[in-house]
């Protein structure tokens, strides 16, 4: 870390961030306070594992998508070889972007201000006019920097930290949570199938917050529930009264919702006949697989019957991944993206796509009222700064088990807890 | 004259383009109900994210609605129960730079620039757009078969809204 670096993060007294992050309720100021947000990036989002793309948007060699993790732009390509690199999107010589196409597929990435080229693995290939660089620059010395990577079922998280401890044990506790979201793609390998960007004037933890925040749902989304079919409704709203749903705290700030516990392991058929509204598609699809396939794909349509919240910015909910960006401290990018069976059938694509566009993005009938709540906690954060923001539901009846796992009612509030207690282990790191 | 308004005096056009504003006059005013009435049973209303998106049914959009997505659409906005609907931003949109083909004598395409103005707690945002309307003539009334909106920023992060485009 740079000398800039480490004065940034002076910026915060560590010493009292317990009085900010308490277990039961935290400070507004961790929603508005521009340093807790610079320290966060270089803390958090600088140092941990952080979620930047799914292999299925990088099928051939060649493709790459760009993002930033915190506000560093970076390339996720995957290289002649096969491998996926996660690369600084930065020129080595006078630091512009080399880069700025959401996606594509590129032979290499040329820088646009002195045309100095580099491969797909990061290495400098060519800078032109190279005899005034003659004994001074070793182009091996000079690649795209790049993060460390690791894959966990497709999904492709990268650290700036080299040192860091593996994916999967960073995962932990998610990791068999993470197998059974995957098995929606029913048979095929889940593949990324377009995504919804939308922006609210809020702080990123209001987002992370939400993922395992049922206690919400009924009342923001009311206006969805009243458009989708009463069968629908009645499955996906079960979990308030019922005692099966169930909120869970899985390590390092993981967390877990399940709603419809009936539907967590989707090879499991319960045996429950096709919904109404899928009849006239799982008729379709007997003509090209065998019943139970068709129960399985059928099932699948809807996702699983859990949100998972991997910290810091991803989250594996229901039928779509979910990935935040902070863009400032009141301000936060969403992507919404859809997940179709790679290989599998265009019309049950095509449905889950629906599925997708009814609730999610910008204009959805699901998403703007998340984000008019999350908007109107950001500016209510303002009043009363020393009035704690409560995240305590449920503590009289969260049970600990061996592991050290904690839960307790789908609509309480253990996996806030549990992302605030890492929030604070990684923010009071020296 | 010059060439627009040249073609603003054939009365299918004049037509045409007098149905987007009063449509557009709708919208504005957020008589979502008046809005339907002015679709095809057969219509669809589709924002795409893609830019060359064609086979909407085929990708994923931000909207694209037919008879029975668009009323449940509008049940939405006209609920009372949306928060986001409730203190949703007050617009104004001008639609011009119009131009017109048809291919067949009852049906126009009418391809047009959009601008909307959203202004919400101290904030105006515009939502930019190329917009075509496929519209049937054919029943005295007229009657938006397609109407497709290409945000000129649609794969990228937008602002959610509680109005229609």
């Amino acid at each position: 870390m740079s000398d800039f670096q480490t004065t940034a993060c002076q910026a915060i007294d560590t010493s009292a961030l317990y009085k900010r992050a308490e277990a039961d309720r935290v400070s507004p100021s961790l929603y508005n306070d521009p340093a807790i947000f610079e320290a966060e990036l270089e803390r958090i989002f600088y140092k941990t594992w952080v979620w930047v793309a799914h292999e299925s948007e990088l099928p051939k060699p060649g493709d790459f998508r760009t993002t930033t993790i915190g506000r560093q732009p970076v390339i996720v390509v995957r290289d002649k070889t096969g491998e996926i690199n996660v690369l600084e999107n930065r020129c080595r010589h006078r630091g512009a972007t080399v880069c700025e196409q959401h996606k594509g597929n590129a032979r290499g990435f040329t820088c646009p201000y002195h045309s100095w080229t580099y491969g797909l693995d990061g290495a400098l290939r060519a800078l032109p006019y190279g005899d005034g660089y003659e004994g001074i620059v070793d182009k091996t010395e000079l690649p795209l920097k790049s993060l460390r990577v690791g894959i966990y079922h497709g999904l492709i998280f990268a650290s700036f930290d080299q040192s860091i401890e593996p994916l999967e044990d960073f995962l932990g506790g998610a990791k068999p949570w993470i197998d059974l979201f995957m098995k929606q793609g029913a048979g095929f390998p889940v593949k990324a199938n377009g995504e919804h960007k939308f922006k609210f004037k809020g702080n990123w933890k209001i987002q992370l917050e939400n993922t395992t925040d049922l206690y919400h749902f009924p009342v923001v989304h009311k206006s969805w529930m009243k458009t989708i079919d009463d069968e629908t409704a009645a499955a996906i709203t079960s979990f308030m009264t019922s005692d099966k749903a169930f909120c869970r705290s899985l390590g390092n700030g993981h967390s877990l919702a399940v709603l419809v516990p009936e539907i967590v392991d989707l090879d499991e058929d319960n045996g429950a006949p096709i919904p109404t509204r899928y009849e006239a598609l799982a008729e379709s699809l007997a003509a090209d697989y065998p019943p139970d396939q068709v129960r399985r794909i059928v099932r699948s349509l809807m996702g699983v019957g859990f949100n998972l919240n991997l910290f810091p910015n991803l989250a594996l909910s229901m039928a779509f991944f979910r990935v935040l960006r902070p863009i400032s401290v009141e301000e936060t990018e969403i992507r919404h993206v859809a997940l179709g069976m790679d290989g599998g059938p265009e019309e049950a694509n095509r449905a889950r796509l629906r599925v997708h566009e009814h609730f999610q993005g910008p204009f959805g009938f699901g998403s703007p009222d998340d984000a008019e709540a999350w908007e109107r906690v950001q500016r209510g954060s303002h009043a009363g700064p020393d009035v704690p923001i409560l995240v305590n539901r449920g503590l009289n009846r969260e049970t600990t088990a061996a592991n050290g796992e904690k839960t307790a009612h789908a609509t309480d509030e253990t996996g806030m807890r549990a992302a605030y207690a890492k929030w604070r282990e990684m923010m009071e790191q020296q | 004259m010059d060439a627009t308004n040249a073609l603003l005096m054939q009365p299918v056009f004049a037509e045409a383009v007098q149905f987007i504003w009063r449509e557009a006059e709708i919208l504005d005013r957020k008589d979502y109900r008046a809005w339907l009435e002015l679709w095809s049973p057969k219509g669809f209303y589709v924002v795409p994210i893609d830019p060359l998106a064609t086979d909407f049914a085929a990708t994923l959009n931000y909207a694209y609605d037919d008879h029975a997505m668009r009323a449940l659409r509008v049940q939405r906005l006209s609920s009372g129960y949306s928060p986001s609907v409730t203190d949703a931003a007050r617009t104004v949109r001008t639609v011009s730079r119009f131009t017109m083909s048809s291919d067949s004598a009852d049906v126009v395409n009418v391809r047009s620039a959009q601008v909307i103005v959203a202004y919400k707690r101290g904030v105006s945002t515009l939502f930019a757009a190329d917009v075509e309307h496929r519209i049937d003539l054919s029943d005295g009334e007229p009657r938006i078969v397609q109407k497709v909106v290409r945000l000129i920023d649609s794969t990228d992060a937008l602002n959610a809204i509680g109005f229609l485009l």
